[in-house]
């Protein structure tokens, strides 16, 4: 979505400021916001995608207001009635109505630093051929999907060449909503700052980009 | 009535008591929920947050930049397949799961953002700083890298390439920052201690110690 968080290019945020000792949180509540989001997610009901997703899609007047843990909480507390943990009214009431669903088990904590250390793969173990190769000229295709996607705007409709091919990986625009991982090469596409921003010089912007996002320039 | 006042400055909190106590309220209320309903074990919400908070953080990255430096064939694995070369060294997991470690050199400056999130590798670096997922800093290093940089105190010739990776899928980009002169023949610990997490996002350089 051409939502607030397409944040590149944009112009009139000011300087980049550094807080005084980078506290890693902020108040108890941004503990407990992150750590939620990380435990619920432990249950599987919903993926990475689709967390971003649940984050970004709102008025950009709300997203640039939101503090980013406020933006995780307001995702996390969707999802988890989207998802089905919860009904919407216990969410509202604070009470659970039914049984727990045993189908469910967490993680304790010896078991969530495992899982917090092996991580989840989102490469593809599956054999499918590169639509492009490395060295080879692209253009971002003019897309403007509604849902999720992983295409900064600006970008679009940009040429740029294929640096890597990093192999097969979930295409986030179609995991995101619920329909499935599309599996496809993702690639790093190098493009310059003259093709970006029409301004000479020797810099450049790397971006990840997936098959379904180019075609040949 | 709330009470809001001026910090003199932006770095992404809510401000105001009201938004804070309202925000703090639903929290605990989610939380408690989440375990009454035995979705979520507490003990586990204490651990998430030590985790990020003692055991993954730049110490991780700094060790693997240092071995880089002090050990060629390391640097060429790193190079090659930086997924397992971290790994080695025991940093692995999530937001690490990919991992693509970029050099610089007198020829090329790299520097790594999200525009679309906050996308950043926890395994090696921990959890990002508040400025990398602001958007002054998304929105404006890939459009005017060298003025990012520059309120880094960082000032590049401008023949050098300054190269920024937007980390728009699951890879993640480690800097491998240049060795400071005057350093050589130092061991793996004692530059490990010189090497700065904003060196490996790349918007410091490392320096020696004067």
């Amino acid at each position: 979505m051409n939502g607030g968080q397409d944040l590149g290019g944009v112009q009139g945020f000011g300087p980049v400021v550094q807080e005084p000792g980078e506290p890693l949180f902020h108040a108890e509540w941004e503990k407990g916001a992150f750590s939620l989001t990380l435990a619920l997610g432990f249950l599987g009901r919903w993926n990475i995608d689709m967390s971003r997703f649940y984050r970004e899609n709102r008025s950009p007047a709300e997203y640039y207001t939101s503090s980013y843990y406020t933006l995780w909480f307001k995702a996390l507390e969707k999802l988890v009635v989207d998802r089905g943990l919860v009904t919407e009214e216990e969410r509202r009431t604070g009470k659970p109505a039914g049984a727990c669903d045993t189908s469910l088990t967490p993680p304790g904590p010896q078991r969530a630093r495992e899982l917090l250390a092996l991580g989840t793969s989102a490469a593809v173990n599956e054999t499918i051929p590169p639509k492009f190769s490395v060295g080879q000229r692209v253009r971002v295709k003019n897309l403007h999907p509604a849902g999720h996607t992983r295409m900064p705007r600006y970008c679009r409709g940009r040429t740029g060449t294929v640096e890597i091919d990093h192999g097969v990986y979930v295409f986030p625009d179609t995991h995101a909503m619920g329909e499935g991982k599309r599996p496809q090469h993702c690639y790093n596409v190098r493009f310059t700052a003259g093709e970006l921003w029409g301004r000479p010089g020797p810099d450049t912007v790397r971006i990840d980009l997936w098959d379904d996002y180019l075609e040949p320039a | 009535m709330g009470h809001d006042h001026d910090h003199g400055h932006d770095h992404g909190h809510d401000h105001g008591h009201d938004a804070q106590d309202a925000i703090s309220f639903r929290v605990r209320a989610l939380e408690k929920l989440m375990v009454d309903k035995g979705l979520v074990d507490p003990a586990t919400l204490d651990a998430v947050v030590e985790t990020y908070e003692h055991r993954v953080g730049p110490r991780n990255g700094a060790q693997v930049v240092a071995r880089a430096w002090t050990d060629p064939e390391y640097r060429a694995w790193l190079m090659k397949d930086a997924t397992s070369a971290i790994a080695s060294l025991g940093y692995t997991g999530r937001q690490g799961e990919h991992m693509i470690a970029v050099e610089n050199s007198p020829a090329v400056h790299n520097m790594v953002v999200c525009t679309l999130c906050s996308c950043y590798p926890w395994s090696v670096l921990g959890l990002p700083p508040t400025w990398y997922k602001s958007a002054p800093y998304r929105s404006r290093a890939v459009s005017d890298p060298r003025g990012v940089l520059s309120e880094f105190g960082v000032s590049l010739d401008e023949k050098v390439e300054v190269r920024i990776w937007d980390s728009t899928a699951e890879l993640r980009y480690l800097v491998i920052p240049e060795q400071p002169a005057g350093t050589e023949g130092w061991d793996a610990e004692r530059l490990a201690a010189l090497v700065t997490r904003d060196s490996m996002i790349g918007v410091a350089k490392v320096s020696a110690p004067a």
